[in-house]
């Protein structure tokens, strides 16, 4: 087969690789090349030169080859991805080669070369576990000059759906069968399969017993927050019928909004935005994926949440991604459990993935945080969410009897098998496997404008994700009022030798599921093909309240929808939560608290993000209106973003998210509050409207089948429950992933108990938005809400090795000081506005002054505080409903009549000169650093 | 009268398909420079069910055609050469305006309508990733596109954004006033230095046209500043409401109306 081999002129890459290799793998290597490797199957060589010089290589920056270089005195690694994953790249050449008349067999294969000079053969190992990840890639290694390839050739699997013996299993092999087959399903379900067919009389068929396994899964059932709970609340016992009715659905009936489209039953929550449109909103999180291939675990995850919104009541237009991730410290020095990537690593490939999918699909991406913390260590969180718009006034989903059963985008290919389970286990050294996809955003990008147009058309009755669970569990809730019918051999594959279960539960990304009637399917396949999405009907919806499927001829599954939504055995949790026994730590004061301010600055989690932030396109759709980098000089922290979705009004949204993980050890009821609180505050700063604020949460828990981890989570439930009630804020959606755990060697690192509230607000008028930069000198700068002594999980008592026990709670009167804020900002009072959280007082006016590059003068004493009198208290406290906030000395009076009710004082004015100056308690200064010394800090506290 | 005025009103097609993504914002623009406007698959063209040839002006707006897939606008660029070649050549030779934003820019420069062909390209950042940043650019050359512009504030959001060219093309380039804009800093001076010149071009070219001057591609995004609320520094600046970006825009539909007159 005719090889090229493509090398850049320059060699920037390699020098950069060169650079990292010595910084994370301590390897200092001589020279480097890095080159692409195309195969091209099926052409003759000459045509393979031709098509090397005028497509493959732009020959001003790069030369090409043919056939295999010779590196000489180097290793050369060859990367390539496994048979069965489907690189992106391979198949746009495919397409190059089809646009240039090379029809037929023609394929490509792509490799990348890395040719490396001094190093040794055990160097050229580490360097290639190092590039290339096993789970999905090949790694060959050689001295100067690599074998020619074997061609292997194509397994040819069993292509019948096989029986599975259950119904007379004992208990011990029912567990067998279910963990040896990755079911994760317990015993309680085993014998309930086990009983349904033991009184059909027969034996299930994998087919079955997969579609049992993925629809019953936690993933796709959310079987803890749906269960019956036996609650130990410190000691008082509760209990709780179904968690999730008795504390979200709940509190989000007693807001009763009136611009409540459609929550919790839908792909994503949907509230209304203006009188002819409404807006979806859906956060998930891809843990696991990404712990094993942060890359491809990243980029599908966004992929993921996508087709969430497009696939939310009739399809929605995508107009925001936001990315919330978890990682453990990025400068980790002990030694790795085995199987775990390094955090640096994790984090950049992590970024990767949400730049390369995001910046793809034509979205931007306007709201974050990263928040850093040992426990990470085993199992990254990665949070994806994505808000779309929509017409309002199109017809419910409902797919009818005859409708056609159309699968839409992507390939099906053995990728991703076994996803939705596999989340709900645990990780460890053994989790390998097929449950990690690749991402091919153009496929989705083409896939989105084609079901647009055919939305406006009318051409079909209802759509649906094909996401964890695949074909089972899209078409099974689909159909789940009908029935369906499904011919498994008319998908289009990737490839041959899928098992027919293979086919049905494959989680191949880019691929969505939409019920056409058949009069409408001519319009709807032309459609696909102008915009070059493949499309195929593979069945139809029934009227007999079964799932038939067939595979060449054969019955692979017959399964009563009543059984397979209805007969999940529910069973009884005892969940239990202790208040841990804490206390204050004893803290020397200091005189000074300019250093402490600093390292807090460079803490990671509060340090810039910029380097991340600028690497997605948050320009792209033109809306950002407020974007995620504000300022003087464009790089301050924006508090939320603002995006104005129709490119003629200016009507807008408001984005923003509260996380605080650190909370949850003293208690996850405050965990939970404030980060809610957080939610609502970074909105409010902005110019969000809290009359028009619905939320999301995503919940991700270590194991709850142990109860002491439940208890926590039944805590944070309920104060979901409360504070939604109080801020008048309903949820709309959410997500739990509670299984975020790796064991090794007997040792298991669970993640902190961690809530993500991500927070979206309706607003009038965009125009009336504010920044949290400071913006002229002589304007004071008021502090809004109390200050308490409330320190316990705060980031100051973090850096000297506490927790204490006074975590921040959040007051009645919140809601009250949220409203008057929104409604003085809406009327021009506050020049710029910024939320106090991590870091407290001392931080949030260090990032205004730094962002605004003017200065500022305050005073400690006239903060309104309650408790122990100390001058870090004051300025490190997280207490929650705090700002700050700049306003005109002319606009002081109406800010006050404004603010009438809400404990607040101005603290300081803005100065020309560009100092942070804090006098303490005593009239000492406390603080006094110049601006751009602050700025360098907190710049420089996260490098890539 | 009114029906006059609609005829005289210039035709703009804004291409979509395969991954491109800025074509609504690229045809907001256009609407508010006074065109009639509409978009076109690249499918809907090769099948001729919409064509070239009814319209002024033409723009390949910003995206990722097939990913970036073997280089930023290669296969794209290969597919106009291969199925659309004669209508875009007699596009060009009529004079009629053709125009490249981001990656639109990236398949004028790979269909050689811009200086290509081995002899000028786009590649990789110096950076070497993507990067989304608010530079400045100054009108370089005289042309239809930068008619009364000098400066422009505008985002850039590529990762293969480097103009290269060889010393031959670089000097015919000047000569014929092919440069249209070029990075420089807030205060208008020409710079080499990063993050002024975020890419790396050589000799700070952030856009070109062909030698007739009717076909134009630029890195930067000025459909993205048409109003002051997309200027990221509006809650703390005094700016007009207008955007400094629409200005091109409206440059290419004013040119496109003279010659309809």
């Amino acid at each position: 087969m005719p090889r090229i081999e493509v090398y850049p002129r320059e060699m920037h890459s390699a020098e950069r690789l060169g650079q990292a290799l010595l910084e994370d793998l301590g390897i200092k290597a001589g020279k480097i090349k890095t080159g692409t490797a195309y195969t091209i199957k099926g052409i003759s060589v000459e045509l393979a030169g031709e098509i090397a010089a005028n497509v493959l290589a732009d020959q001003l920056v790069q030369e090409y080859r043919h056939g295999r270089a010779r590196h000489p005195a180097s290793w050369v690694l060859e990367i390539s991805y496994k048979k069965g994953v489907q690189e992106p790249a391979e198949l746009s050449a495919a397409k190059a080669l089809r646009q240039l008349g090379i029809a037929g067999e023609a394929g490509v294969k792509i490799s990348a070369v890395t040719a490396i000079e001094g190093i040794n053969a055990e160097q050229a190992k580490r360097i290639a576990a190092y590039l290339s990840n096993s789970i999905i890639q090949d790694c060959r290694i050689g001295y100067e000059k690599l074998d020619e390839e074997e061609e292997t050739s194509h397994e040819n699997a069993a292509h019948r759906a096989e029986t599975v013996q259950i119904t007379t299993l004992k208990d011990e092999y029912l567990l067998k069968l279910s963990k040896e087959g990755l079911l994760s399903l317990n015993l309680e379900e085993m014998k309930a399969i086990q009983k349904h067919f033991g009184h059909l009389g027969r034996e299930p068929t994998d087919v079955e017993i997969e579609t049992i396994a993925q629809t019953w899964s936690e993933h796709c059932k959310h079987k803890t927050f749906n269960s019956e709970i036996e609650f130990d609340n410190d000691g008082r016992q509760e209990t709780i019928e179904n968690l999730f009715k008795e504390t979200i659905v709940a509190a989000t009936g007693k807001t009763a909004k009136p611009w409540l489209i459609s929550v919790f039953k839908d792909n994503a929550g949907i509230i209304k935005f203006d009188e002819a449109h409404n807006v979806a909103f859906k956060v998930e999180t891809h843990n696991h994926p990404s712990a094993l291939d942060p890359y491809g675990g990243a980029n599908t995850g966004l992929g993921g949440v996508i087709r969430d919104v497009l696939g939310a009541g009739m399809g929605a237009k995508p107009i925001l991604n936001t990315d919330i991730f978890c990682f453990a410290s990025p400068d980790f020095k002990d030694e790795l459990p085995e199987r775990i990537l390094h955090p640096k690593r994790i984090m950049r490939g992590v970024v990767a993935g949400v730049r390369d999918y995001g910046n793809r699909m034509g979205i931007p991406t306007v709201n974050g945080a990263i928040v850093f913390h040992k426990d990470y260590l085993g199992a990254p969180l990665v949070f994806c969410g994505t808000a779309g718009i929509m017409p309002s006034g199109l017809p419910g989903k409902k797919a009818m009897p005859g409708d056609l059963i159309v699968v839409m985008g992507g390939r099906t290919g053995r990728d991703g098998i076994h996803g939705a389970t596999f989340s709900s286990a645990i990780l460890d050294e053994s989790s390998s496997s097929s449950a990690v996809q690749i991402g091919n955003a153009i496929e989705e990008k083409k896939m989105l404008d084609a079901l647009l147009i055919a939305r406006d058309k009318g051409l079909y009755n209802s759509i649906t994700d094909c996401g964890a669970g695949g074909f089972s569990s899209a078409i099974g809730e689909m159909a789940a009022e009908t029935g369906a019918r499904v011919e498994l051999d008319r998908a289009r594959l990737k490839y041959e030798g899928l098992r027919p279960w293979e086919i049905w539960l494959s989680e191949s990304q880019e691929r969505m599921i939409v019920a056409v009637p058949p009069e409408k399917i001519r319009e709807f396949l032309e459609i696909c093909a102008t915009e070059d999405t493949e499309a195929t009907a593979i069945g139809e919806f029934t009227t007999t309240g079964q799932l038939e499927i067939y595979h060449n001829g054969q019955k692979v599954a017959g399964l009563g929808m009543e059984f397979l939504h209805k007969g999940i055995p529910m069973s009884k949790r005892k969940a239990v939560w202790k208040k841990p026994k804490l206390s204050e730590p004893l803290i020397k004061e200091e005189e000074n608290y300019g250093e402490t301010l600093k390292r807090l600055l460079s803490h990671p989690t509060i340090a810039s993000k910029e380097w991340v932030i600028r690497q997605y396109d948050h320009e792209v759709q033109a809306g950002t209106v407020i974007k995620p980098l504000v300022g003087a000089e464009n790089d301050g922290p924006g508090d939320a973003a603002v995006i104005k979705p129709l490119l003629n009004s200016h009507k807008g949204v408001v984005v923003a998210n509260g996380i605080n993980p650190l909370y949850s050890q003293i208690d996850p009821y405050w965990m939970a509050a404030s980060a809610i609180d957080e939610a609502a505050r970074n909105l409010v700063a902005t110019g969000g409207n809290t009359e028009h604020t619905a939320l999301l949460d995503n919940f991700c828990w270590g194991s709850v089948s142990d109860e002491a981890k439940l208890g926590p989570l039944v805590r944070a439930a309920q104060a979901c429950h409360d504070i939604s009630v109080l801020f008048q804020m309903p949820f709309i959606s959410g997500k739990d992933s509670l299984h975020n755990e790796f064991s090794s060697k007997g040792k298991t690192i669970s993640v902190p108990d961690t809530l993500l509230i991500s927070a979206i607000s309706v607003i009038e008028d965009i125009r009336k938005c504010i920044t949290m930069d400071l913006k002229k000198v002589g304007n004071r700068i008021y502090v809004v809400g109390m200050t308490y002594d409330e320190l316990g999980g705060s980031h100051y008592y973090e850096l000297h090795g506490e927790t204490g026990k006074n975590v921040p709670t959040v007051r009645a009167t919140a809601a009250d000081t949220f409203k008057k804020l929104h409604d003085a900002i809406s009327h021009g009072l506050v020049k710029s506005c910024h939320d106090c959280s991590e870091g407290g007082i001392a931080v949030a006016l260090a990032e205004m002054a730094f962002s605004g590059d003017l200065g500022i003068k305050a005073d400690l004493g006239k903060v309104q505080y309650e408790g122990t009198l100390r001058n870090d208290k004051i300025l490190f406290s997280q207490s929650n409903t705090r700002f700050m906030a700049e306003i005109e000395r002319e606009a002081e009076e109406g800010f006050l009549i404004a603010m009438d009710g809400i404990p607040l004082a101005a603290i300081g004015e803005t100065t020309a000169e560009k100092r942070l100056v804090i006098h303490g308690l005593n009239q000492k200064e406390t603080v006094n650093e110049s601006i751009y010394d602050l700025k360098k800090t907190w710049k420089e506290g996260l490098k890539p | 009268m009114e029906g006059g005025t609609e005829a005289l009103k210039a035709k703009a097609l804004v291409l979509r398909g395969a991954g491109l993504n800025c074509n609504d914002e690229t045809e907001h623009a256009l609407q508010l420079a006074g065109a009639n406007t509409q978009q076109a698959h690249i499918n809907e063209l090769i099948r001729g069910r919409i064509k070239l040839a009814d319209c002024q002006i033409a723009v390949i707006p910003g995206g990722f055609s097939y990913g970036d897939d073997l280089g930023a606008g290669r296969i794209l660029a290969l597919q106009i050469k291969q199925a659309l070649k004669r209508e875009f050549q007699e596009f060009v030779d009529e004079g009629r305006i053709l125009a490249g934003i981001c990656n639109g820019f990236q398949v004028l420069v790979k269909t050689g309508f811009l200086p290509g062909n081995c002899t000028a390209t786009l590649t990789d950042n110096n950076s070497g990733h993507f990067e989304d940043r608010w530079i400045h650019i100054k009108a370089a050359g005289r042309g239809i596109f930068t008619k009364g512009i000098e400066k422009i504030y505008l985002p850039v959001n590529h990762g293969e954004g480097r103009f290269i060219a060889e010393e031959e093309t670089l000097r015919k380039l000047n000569k014929n006033s092919q440069i249209a804009f070029r990075y420089c800093d807030r205060d208008g001076n020409e710079s080499p230095e990063y993050p002024h010149n975020p890419n790396g071009s050589m000799q700070n070219i952030a856009a070109v046209t062909n030698e007739k001057g009717n076909v134009f591609g630029m890195m930067p995004h000025p459909e993205k500043i048409v109003s002051k609320y997309q200027h990221p520094r509006w809650t703390r600046e005094e700016l007009p409401e207008e955007g400094q970006g629409l200005k091109i825009y409206r440059n290419m539909v004013e040119h496109a109306e003279e010659r309809l007159v």
